[in-house]
């Protein structure tokens, strides 16, 4: 709801909301006797605002259908994971079978992207590549989000000792580059390339903002009243996490989470770029750019399409973020 | 002491006694997605040269937005000034340039936010942003400005101004920087001051010392002052009349001692029975019932029928006027001269 | 109403100090703030207790303590044979059961994410043994009934309703375990003046069908005397000043008590020009370093060498009679009728 009138009339512990505007349809309601005691006979009911009962993730929800960013990059990234699921559906050719009688071959109707140096459709190899990105994004966010998440909602929560051991820990990572971090941490297992290393190595160095913007959410939550109640009330500590803490902290984190999928791409291409990120055997935009780098001067589509592609699902993840954040923030309601 | 036993000194040039600030059947809605809020409906007041107007009413009677509306600070969009006119010293303020209303703003007509702490910067000296007026609105130097900021920070009894000019707000007690934000809008001497909710975030002990420090810096300059406020107390202990207001209209206008004897609203009726005494122990407190409106949604008729126990068929189709029930004084309801009578339903 | 009998809640010599650290890993205590420094009273079954005072003057940091949800640095609170503030684990949980609160700001008292029918049913999934035969859905309806709320909107979010409605879902909730006692932390005071008359009419209206006992704690003096049976006045961490309704409102015998009553704006402009009114100088000094002796005294017009040197105890003091026999802490205790004087 709007803000209509700054009347803070409120004492100190001023709200940002600001009361709704009650209704006043008021009935006379004959109240039926509680436990044997008369209550006054008319009252009137203090109506809420109508309209369908609707929590706070419901008002985001409608919030974020406001958006034309959301729909923009709703529908890409709707694109680009059927892509990563059925690449088969967008593509009949094979990234693999490159005949070298096909090198170099400009986009025309048989080849949508042209072919690269040794003969490989673009186009396909493209479609495939979505797969790579989109799993390393998606994976690496639920582990860096499990991760920082836990670690974040630790240290605000209990505070104290915990909380300067875990954010000294924080900045001893967040003195370390992701980039550099995951370039040493992949060299370091030259053999056993896989894609799960890549999301590991992005993991490792990727969790303290989210533990940072965990800690500092739950820590603002945790001094709210409604937890203050429910500790009066008699709840354990899991109960307040779960229940009341978490809830309400875990906003901002989704909002960056969003954001730090399309760096995590990024971060992986930039890997298999430089030939340290996925195995060889991996179709993958970021080695696909790598070398195509070498024709550029001659052929600029090579690099156009993969480089294209990697853009796109970075910054609809990028946008998302945003329209997330909007439609999260309390104020604009 | 009230304003009718004072010398009107007339240094200023307006004609003793017209008013200073006219505000005419002024409109204001806000337009959002959720749709159009009627925060102001019509309301018309003035106020003169030495006399203190109280603007009372709850949160969402529109008497900050009219507040804010009179200042041009009035956040537009969403708001919007649908009709009216507001004259300050007989020339509509709404037609101005923004230069020309920038010149008014601050030099003629000051205001003081509820909110001392964050109406000041919290980088700079208060001596600082008192002198900043000075310097940017009058072109003084440095040295100048600081002397003239001390000269301010005495006028409102702040202790030992000398050494604390170069303090900076979070240093101040909440009284203390209410009496800067008081200094600040003193600086240029204006001749209209709004006060919005000056002292409801204070303590009762240093509210009374801030109010007294307002109104005697009042009397002094002979200024207009419009206080806006919810608290019935610091109203019968300053204002000269009183405008109560209920969902965007004036419900009630009368002098202050007549209203307090003697109201000739329901809704004003009922805040003076809610509110507890302190000098006795009453029974059970009356309650106005149910909520004020939903201002999307405004009652047909009088806003305040659903709440109110004279209402009758009339109330819930016709929109009483503010008319003069009583020398002096109206009142926007249907059974005025019954609500004055004391007679209900 | 108070009556001669076992007083239900007996708080004894409570202190709170927070102690002020440096150093992050390995902090050093380099003072404490005395927020709360030796607070004593008691509170009688189905009575009132106002407690007044200005921001920082302890007051709600009585209630946490009193409901143990911040840890008192010495002192008991004595609820049936039980020092309250020594308990935890199960037996705080059962303690909590009589024994619940009502939160000042109606907007962040309630959890966003949880239905009305959540918040007001949370305190029979922490209390299962409490959960009503009839069902806890069906309670809920009629704890809403019985606060004045639509018992149909139990599906509802706190944001879809009012200050004043919301303050009932808080209400609500508090009485959802059937306690003895209700500690209300600023109950009204966020809360439109039409409004509050209704909440407060509630909560009277409550406490004679329930027998409750209020610790009503808020700074709004008219109010606390309307609600109250007998009323203690604070200032920096102490009481300073307790006695019934009567005593201290008709018959105020302490200088900061004095003061108070006569800074309340009066809801009545009639001999506005000529009340005398005590207007304080100085500002409440820091609880971090109190004043020695009276902590009043910096700021006292009676203040002499004795203030500074010795503590007033709170107690009965001499040449009075009447209702005017009353503990106070002052040295120089004496009644002047305030609110009666214009």
């Amino acid at each position: 709801m709007p803000e209509y009138e700054k009347d803070h009339e409120h004492l100190p512990t001023g709200s940002q909301e600001q009361p709704g505007f009650g209704d006043q349809e008021f009935r006379t309601v004959a109240l039926a006797d509680t436990e044997g005691m008369t209550v006054e006979k008319t009252d009137v009911y203090a109506e809420p605002a109508p309209g369908k009962p609707r929590g706070a993730w419901g008002e985001a929800w409608r919030e974020l259908r406001r958006s034309p960013r959301f729909y923009v990059s709703a529908a890409l990234l709707l694109l680009l994971v059927f892509m990563a699921l059925w690449p088969g559906v967008f593509s009949s050719a094979d990234p693999n079978n490159c005949p070298i009688v096909d090198t170099d071959i400009k986009p025309n109707a048989d080849h949508w992207f042209g072919t690269n140096t040794q003969g490989c459709d673009i186009y396909a190899r493209t479609v495939y590549g979505a797969r790579a990105s989109i799993t390393v994004g998606v994976v690496t966010t639920a582990l860096v989000v499990l991760l920082g998440g836990v670690i974040g909602a630790f240290a605000g929560y209990f505070g104290g000792w915990i909380d300067a051991i875990l954010a000294r820990v924080t900045d001893v990572f967040f003195g370390i580059p992701l980039l550099l971090g995951a370039l040493v941490f992949m060299s370091a297992f030259p053999e056993d390339r896989t894609i799960w290393l890549v999301v590991g190595a992005l993991g490792v160095f990727g969790w303290m903002q989210i533990a940072r913007i965990m800690r500092g959410s739950v820590v603002t939550v945790k001094q709210s009243d409604y937890v203050v109640a429910a500790r009066a009330l008699g709840a354990g500590t899991p109960r307040i996490l779960m229940r009341h803490v978490l809830p309400n902290a875990i906003a901002p984190v989704i909002v960056v989470a969003t954001i730090s999928l399309g760096t995590f791409i990024a971060t992986e291409a930039t890997l298999s770029f430089l030939g340290i990120g996925l195995p060889p055997t991996e179709v993958s935009w970021g080695a696909d750019i790598s070398s195509a780098t070498t024709v550029i001067r001659d052929q600029p589509y090579q690099l156009f399409f993969p480089s294209l592609f990697l853009s796109v699902t970075v910054l609809s993840f990028i946008l998302l973020g945003d329209a997330v954040r909007d439609a999260l923030d309390p104020k604009l309601r | 002491m009230t304003t009718n036993q004072l010398t009107k000194t007339d240094a200023k040039g307006t004609v003793p006694g017209a008013p200073l600030l006219e505000v005419d059947n002024l409109h204001v809605e806000f337009r959002t997605r959720d749709g159009v809020a009627k925060a102001i409906n019509g309301v018309s007041y003035s106020v003169a040269a030495g006399e203190t107007l109280a603007v009372l009413g709850e949160s969402g009677s529109g008497k900050s937005v009219t507040a804010q509306t009179i200042m041009g600070i009035l956040d537009m969009p969403p708001g919007v000034i649908t009709k009216g006119e507001i004259r300050f010293q007989g020339r509509d303020m709404l037609k101005m340039s923004g230069e020309e209303r920038r010149k008014i703003r601050g030099n003629k007509i000051a205001m003081i936010f509820q909110d001392a702490l964050s109406a000041l910067n919290p980088v700079y000296s208060v001596g600082f942003q008192l002198g900043e007026m000075f310097r940017v609105h009058k072109g003084m130097s440095r040295k100048d400005a600081k002397a003239k900021a001390i000269e301010l920070m005495d006028l409102v009894k702040i202790p030992a101004a000398k050494q604390r000019v170069s303090d900076y707000p979070h240093q101040f007690s909440g009284g203390m920087r209410q009496r800067i934000m008081i200094a600040m809008a003193m600086a240029l001497d204006p001749e209209l001051i709004i006060a919005d909710e000056p002292t409801t975030a204070l303590d009762v002990t240093v509210q009374a010392q801030v109010m007294d420090l307002l109104a005697d810096l009042q009397r002094e300059r002979n200024m207009g002052l419009i206080l806006i406020t919810h608290d019935l107390g610091v109203v019968a202990d300053v204002a000269d009349k009183i405008a109560v207001m209920y969902a965007g209209r004036i419900v009630e206008e009368a002098s202050v001692h007549d209203l307090y004897q003697r109201p000739a609203h329901p809704y004003t009726e009922g805040l003076l029975a809610s509110i507890p005494r302190l000098d006795l122990k009453g029974q059970d407190l009356y309650a106005i019932k149910g909520l004020p409106p939903n201002l999307m949604r405004i009652p047909t008729g009088c806003a305040f029928n659903p709440r109110c126990p004279y209402a009758q068929d009339v109330c819930r189709t016709d929109v009483p006027p503010l008319h003069e029930v009583a020398p002096g004084r109206g009142s926007a309801c249907h059974f005025a001269k019954e609500v004055l009578d004391g007679n209900r339903g | 109403m108070a009556t001669a009998a076992e007083p239900i809640l007996q708080v004894n010599g409570l202190v709170k100090h927070f102690p002020l650290t440096q150093g992050i890993l390995f902090q050093k205590q380099i003072g404490a703030v005395k927020a709360v420094d030796g607070v004593s009273f008691e509170l009688h079954k189905g009575e009132t207790l106002g407690l007044v005072g200005e921001s920082g003057c302890g007051k709600s940091t009585v209630a946490k303590l009193l409901m143990n949800l911040e840890r008192a640095t010495k002192g008991q609170v004595m609820y049936k044979g039980q020092d309250i503030s020594k308990l935890s684990g199960g037996a705080l949980k059962a303690v909590r059961r009589n024994i619940q609160m009502v939160f000042q700001d109606p907007y962040t008292s309630l959890n966003p994410r949880m239905t009305v029918a959540d918040i007001i049913a949370e305190p029979y999934a922490i209390h299962p043994e409490a959960k009503p035969k009839q069902g806890a859905k069906k309670r809920v309806q009629e704890l809403l009934e019985l606060v004045g709320l639509n018992p149909e909107h139990i599906n509802r979010y706190p944001h879809q309703f009012s200050g004043g409605q919301r303050q009932r879902i808080g209400i609500a909730r508090g009485l959802a375990l059937n306690p003895e006692i209700i500690i209300c932390d600023e109950p009204v005071s966020a809360l439109d003046v039409s409004v509050q008359a209704q909440v407060i009419n509630l909560m009277e209206k409550l406490q004679g069908e329930f027998g409750l006992s209020y610790v009503f704690i808020a700074h709004d003096l008219s109010i606390v005397r309307h609600i109250s049976d007998r009323v203690a006045v604070m200032y920096l961490g102490k009481i300073v000043e307790i006695g019934t309704e009567t005593e201290i409102y008709d018959h105020p015998t302490h200088p900061y008590t004095q003061a108070l009553l006569s800074a309340v704006p009066v809801p009545d402009p009639t001999g506005r020009d000529n009340r005398d009114r005590i207007i304080l100088s100085g500002d409440v000094p820091s609880p971090a370093n109190p004043p020695s002796g009276c902590r009043f005294r910096t700021r006292c017009w009676k203040a002499q060498e004795v203030c500074a040197q010795e503590e007033p105890l709170l107690q009965l003091r001499t040449g009075m009679h009447g209702p005017a026999l009353h503990a106070s802490a002052c040295h120089f205790a004496e009644e002047k009728d305030i609110v009666h004087a214009h």
